[in-house]
């Protein structure tokens, strides 16, 4: 059915559609909204599936580890300082090799107290072995969380998910979304290593070097294995549902001189920037970088770029523009814009490309 | 692309206005995205609200400096904040009082006693009246939506019927 949804809401209708079996999650500006409507599905029972509140973000990644290694669906949702505060857990998560999925609603960290977009609390988390997707749109954050819990399960992946969507911009924003029924695009969840409560086990025991080096590379392993599950799940996914996603979401590059790279809904804005550009004569394109980890094989030729990035790694730069230097070898114009919600128009992204200067490194409004 | 910049204060029902016109438009067969625009939000503080509507798919996530279209559903906010900041030459604004403020006597303004029609409906939540849904009649009338879309939005959203009684309410008595 075509409506319209909130990027939160939309999240929320996704985990149930997808046959969630338990939730354990903790309330935090901008994400309550999720688990707030989940609780609202399984009180009025149009969801069944045991919803579990938990004291803290830590517990509630804990819970989720509990109940996704006896092979039940597993979902929470949370956001910077939530999922700063499990992170101990976030990294269990993917070592145990549970393929929980996590929606992270992107926002600042503190302080200076702040509750608008940034990337730089999921990009914190981007070494745990979680893969990461960022979306921009409502019905993007519905398919991706939808898509996310195919992927983690798959037998050749069995790592947790985790799908970033922009504070407020996103989380809050109503626009049209249409849901699906899911059918069996979701296999059952059939978990390998499950414990069975009535004949309990352990593992997690004290590990030689020996093994704990083939297990962590059988986790490098399995991300480089999803690229072919994420690249089947998304052909599926357009085959029955008709809405197509890659590694990155192109917006006029095929004869574009100069890219815009950049990640969420900056990246749909940069869209409006290109048809300004264009229309000045400037071959622009932008291509936004959907999958973090893993991270792309990015086709970008001999065209100038621009990223922006709405993160920060002190002391190195940002966090895009670093890994696109580090994969493929090329300089860029390095734009820091966005940072706790800082306001960026079309018309500001247009002048990154106007003003690019290959091999720098700005932060849009203040000099440092 | 017709763009509204919705004024209101923390508790009035601004948020769920904002949708309740994304979702009128979105019936009428277009495009429409609803933003609220989250500050350090409590009751009675000033908030904003960004909703656009087009034919074509909108892309744009960042806030209205130029609108078509102010909305105030609480005049006194007016004393407060520049609400006609940017207005386009040709741009309305529509207020929430009985009589067009004389602040507003410059622009192309449209007034409607909101909170009156409420009042008469008996449209009110813990102590205060509701505006998001009689707004939605006097948008209608505005020519932002057709009235049936107006009814569908305020039918979809809520069960009680003084809303749709009180938006309809509104739409009779704005004067275009």
């Amino acid at each position: 059915m075509l409506t319209i949804s909130t990027g939160n809401n939309a999240v929320a209708a996704a985990v149930r559609e997808a046959g969630t079996g338990v939730v354990a999650a903790y309330p935090i500006t901008p994400q309550t909204e999720i688990v707030e409507q989940i609780a609202n599905f399984v009180t009025k029972g149009s969801m069944k599936a045991s919803y579990i509140p938990v004291e803290s973000e830590h517990s509630a990644m804990a819970a989720c580890i509990g109940a996704s290694i006896t092979g039940i669906r597993t979902f929470t949702a949370t956001s910077s300082h939530g999922l700063l505060y499990m992170n101990e857990m976030v990294n269990w998560a993917a070592a145990a090799r549970l393929p929980i999925v996590m929606a992270n609603v992107n926002r600042a960290l503190g302080p200076g107290w702040n509750v608008w977009a940034e990337h730089t609390d999921s990009l914190q988390a981007r070494d745990t072995g979680w893969l990461q997707v960022y979306v921009a749109t409502v019905q993007e954050a519905y398919d991706a969380t939808l898509m996310a819990f195919r992927i983690a399960e798959d037998r050749r992946v069995y790592l947790p998910v985790m799908v970033n969507l922009d504070g407020f911009t996103l989380s809050h924003i109503t626009q049209q979304l249409e849901d699906v029924k899911i059918g069996d695009f979701i296999p059952p969840l059939v978990l390998d290593h499950k414990i069975d409560p009535a004949h309990p086990g352990g593992y997690g025991c004290m590990t030689s070097s020996v093994d704990y080096v083939r297990i962590r590379s059988d986790i490098e392993r399995s991300m480089r294995d999803s690229v072919e599950v994420i690249r089947e799940t998304e052909a599926e996914f357009a085959k029955r549902f008709g809405r197509s996603y890659s590694w990155t979401d192109d917006y006029r590059c095929e004869d574009a001189e100069v890219l815009i790279l950049s990640m969420g809904t900056l990246g749909k804005e940069a869209e409006v920037a290109i048809d300004i550009l264009r229309s000045e004569g400037v071959k622009a394109g932008s291509m936004r970088v959907r999958w973090i980890r893993p991270f792309p094989n990015l086709d970008l030729g001999d065209r100038e770029l621009v990223v922006i990035d709405r993160n920060y790694s002190f002391g190195f730069g940002g966090i895009l523009a670093g890994s696109i230097r580090a994969k493929t070898g090329k300089t860029c114009y390095n734009v820091i814009a966005g940072l706790g919600g800082q306001e960026v128009t079309y018309h500001d992204i247009a002048s990154f490309v106007r003003n690019r200067k290959i091999g720098t490194e700005e932060w849009f409004g203040v000099k440092i | 692309m017709y763009e509204i910049r919705l004024h209101s204060r923390g508790g009035q029902g601004g948020v769920t206005a904002a949708k309740l016109m994304a979702l009128a438009a979105f019936r009428d067969g277009k495009y429409a995205t609803a933003a609220p625009f989250y500050g350090a939000e409590r009751r009675g503080a000033p908030i904003v609200s960004f909703i656009r509507i087009d034919d074509q798919q909108i892309k744009i996530y960042s806030q209205i400096h130029q609108p078509d279209l102010v909305v105030v559903l609480d005049s006194s906010i007016i004393n407060l904040v520049n609400v006609f900041d940017g207005l386009k030459p040709d741009g309305k604004v529509l207020i929430n009082a009985s009589e067009i403020p004389k602040a507003a006597s410059g622009y192309k303004s449209y007034c409607v006693d909101l909170t009156g029609i409420a009042l008469k409906t008996d449209l009110i939540v813990a102590g205060s009246p509701i505006l998001n849904t009689p707004v939605i009649g006097a948008l209608a009338k505005l020519g932002l939506f057709s009235k049936e879309s107006a009814r569908a939005a305020i039918a979809e959203m809520f069960a009680d019927e003084r809303n749709l009684k009180a938006a309809m309410m509104a739409y009779e008595e704005l004067v275009v």
